[in-house]
This record gives C-alpha cells, structure tokens and sequence, in this order.
C-alpha cells in the first residue's frame, strides 16, 4: 500500500539539511546575541537621541525581507568586495551566518534594552549609592533581573531565526528545505517529505516554544 | 573606490516595472491580512466554543502555523496540495501560505488580547439579554482587536515582508519577483535589489508611522 523511492541515503541527505539548518541556527543567535547585548546597552546608554543612527540601521535589518538582505549582502560581497579586496570567493555559508547574525542582534537589542528598562531605576540608583561601580551594578543587579524579563522573548527570537534560516537556500547554503527541495524534484513525492521536512521544524520548535511560555508565566511579577 | 562599476541608471529605467510589483505585493499583504483576520477571530471563537473538535483544529492551525517556516508553509501550500490533485497559481499559493501564517500569528495575539477584557463583561452582556454571540461580537471583540491594534500592524509588516517568499513558487508579478526575474535577465544584482530594498522599507516605514498615527487618532480617551 505503501511505496515510496526514499531510500536510506535520502533521508542522510535530509539530516544533513537539518544539521545545517542547525549549525547556521546556533552560530547566529551565538554571534547575533553578543551583538545585540552590546547594541541595546548601547542604545539605552546613549539614549535615544544619540543612538539614532545606530537604531536606523538596526531598524533597517527588520524593515528589509530577509531574502533580500541575503542577496544584497551575497552579491556585495562577492560581486564588489571580492574583486575590490583582491581576496578568495567569500562561502555562501558565511554570509548567510553574518547576515542571521545582524538581523538577530537587531531584534535582540530590543529585547535587552527592553529588559534592562525594565529594571527599576531606583533599585541601581541604590547600587550606585552603596560604592558599586557601574560595570558592578549592571552585571550584579541589572543583569539578574533583565534577563527574567528578556529571557521569554529571546528564546522567542531564537525560534524564530530558526525558521527564518530555511531562507539561506537563496546563497547556495544546503539546510533543510533546500535538501528537501532537491529530494522533491528527483522522487516527486512533494508530501511525504514536506511532512517529514515539516515535523523536523515542528519537534524542534514547539517543544522549546511551550518552555518559553512556562518561563513567561513562570517568571512574570504578578 | 570599488573595483565594480555600478550601473545605477539602467536600474532606474525599470523603476515603473518593479513600482507595479510593489502595488502587487501591498494587494498580497492587505488581502492575506483580511483573510488572517477573519480566520484568526475564527478560530479565537473555536479556542473559547468548548467544543473538543473544533478548539483542537484551531490549536493545531495556531502551532503548525507558528512552529514552521513561513517558506515551508508556502511551498506546502504549492507543491503539497499538488500532491492532492489541487494545483494552485503561485499568487493564490502565495496567498494562502500568508494568510494561514497571518490566521495562527493573529489567534494567538487574540488569545492575549483576550485576556485582558474581564470575564464580567461577558457576564453583564449575557443578564442584559445578549446571546452569547451577541455578546461576543458587540462587547468583546471591539475591545480585542482594539488591544491587538498594534500586534496587528506588526504583521502587516511580516506579511508585506513574507511576500518575497513567493520567489519558492515562482511567483513573478510581486516586487521580489519581478525584482529577480530583472537580475536574470542583467546580472545587476546588487543595483537591483538595492532599490527593491528602499521600496520594501518605504512601504514598511509608512504602514508603521500611519498605523501609529491612526491608533493616536482613534484610541484617545
């Protein structure tokens, strides 16, 4: 009843994919994150007046499609840098990791600054007052207490550049709907493997996703 | 300074083609959204009827459609119901792939939104005679898609953003598309999708700054 042409190297091709997808995933949010809290102490630092060009560019990494800011990042970098700089062709692979990178630390640095107001300001006034230097006042009290209210959020954001990374495809980067693609046009059995591409994201993705609604609950001050 | 000579002015002559495709994608993202709406309160309504069925089939739409790419939803959309027997044009698979993404994002915005507006006002709507559709429809959701006023804005963004996911279909009458299909044909990539960036960041800039401006105009107290 059942017939299908996948065979066992297919579905190692399909987990190659989802490693990828993975990979491209967890450097990302690592780079992207770092980025972001720098970015949102930033902008909280130099308020919002000073920190207009650095929120403008920030801005446009979420006003711009994804796929765009691929092919513009891919084409500027080995159409124009390359032959400019003299240097090796540049790997679809990195840019696709830079470009999640930046759009993770935009939506990231939202979040941090967002956590950090959320710190009562009298509670660092008091720190401040009590000798702590401003490096000890928000790595021990800012800290502690922004990362209860960010956390929810940004594992959140995590999830949500796993989905996005599904767009790397366009720089020739193979994760796992490109795989599935290729798979789709050889054995022509669009369903079966969407479903298996589909609950791949799924597991991955809801599980973590319902963690993070516990924590909201959990953590929220009321 | 670049050892690439940009070809600015060939890219403007097609500035007309790819301001038509913008006018496509706004139609996408304003449809998708109408729909996403429409089903979201749908679906919102299945979540509160009680009914095991119906509020299982909504909980599957919310997590399917926010636990999966929005690229996979599309090309499900396209190829997968092609598997059916069901062939769709790439503006319809395009369409539908939106606004089911739209649907589960906005139910569960909904959902918090909900959650705001006290249960006695159902109560007193109900001992007032209301039935409880009338006391859904006239009481509370006015007051839901009042606080969900902005969720929603955000994803006219996402939509109008989502739509260069028709490229998966070979959708080619949307900016993305027609922004492409331009490159193929002059290998002017990077002139090309600048512009096509400017526009995409225009259109999101004046759906926030005139969202943000009708919600001053219509939610003063």
């Amino acid at each position: 009843m059942f017939n299908t042409g996948l065979t066992s190297n297919d579905l190692w091709l399909l987990a190659q994919g989802a490693g990828m997808t993975l990979l491209v995933t967890a450097i990302a949010v690592s780079l992207g994150t770092i980025l972001g809290i720098i970015f949102g102490v930033l902008r909280y630092q130099l308020g919002p007046w000073w920190a207009l060009p650095l929120t403008f560019v920030l801005d446009v990494f979420r006003s711009i499609p994804l796929l765009i800011q691929l092919i513009l990042a891919n084409a500027f970098v080995n159409m124009i840098l390359v032959p400019t700089l003299k240097i090796g062709k540049v790997s679809g692979f990195t840019v696709a990791c830079g470009v999640l990178a930046m759009y993770t630390a935009a939506y990231c640095s939202e979040i941090v600054r967002g956590g950090i107001e959320a710190v009562p300001a009298n509670l660092r006034r008091a720190s401040r007052s009590l000798g702590m230097s401003w490096g000890q006042d928000m790595w021990n009290i800012v800290m502690p207490l922004a990362t209860r209210v960010a956390l929810p959020s940004w594992i959140g954001l995590a999830l949500g550049v796993m989905k996005d990374s599904a767009l790397v495809y366009i720089v020739q980067v193979p994760e796992l709907l490109k795989n599935t693609q290729i798979l789709i046009t050889r054995l022509q059995e669009p369903l079966l493997l969407l479903m298996i591409c589909g609950l791949f994201y799924f597991l991955i993705s809801f599980p973590i996703a319902r963690f993070g609604g516990y924590l909201e609950k959990r953590w929220s001050n009321d | 300074m670049f050892n690439y000579s940009f070809r600015w002015n060939q890219a403007f002559a097609s500035l007309p083609q790819m301001l038509e495709g913008a006018w496509v994608t706004i139609q996408i993202a304003l449809l998708s959204m109408a729909i996403g709406i429409t089903i979201a309160i749908l679906l919102t309504v299945f979540r509160r009827s009680g009914n095991k069925l119906l509020s299982g089939v909504a909980s599957t739409w919310v997590e399917v459609a926010r636990n999966t790419p929005a690229l996979f939803q599309i090309y499900m959309v396209h190829f997968g119901l092609g598997g059916f027997g069901i062939h769709l044009s790439p503006y319809l698979s395009l369409l539908i792939g939106i606004a089911f993404n739209n649907a589960g994002y906005l139910a569960e915005n909904f959902r918090g939104a909900l959650k705001a507006i006290p249960e006695t006002q159902t109560r007193a709507a109900r001992s007032l005679g209301m039935s409880q559709g009338q006391a859904f429809t006239n009481v509370v959701m006015p007051q839901m898609l009042r606080i969900s006023f902005l969720p929603i804005t955000n994803q006219m963004v996402w939509a109008i953003l989502m739509t260069s996911l028709g490229a998966v279909v070979a959708m080619n009458t949307d900016l993305f598309g027609v922004t492409k299909a331009l490159t193929d044909r002059t290998f002017r990539t990077f002139e090309y999708f600048a512009i096509a960036a400017v526009i995409f960041y225009v259109i999101t800039k004046v759906i926030t700054v005139s969202a943000r401006l009708l919600a001053a105009r219509l939610f003063r107290y």
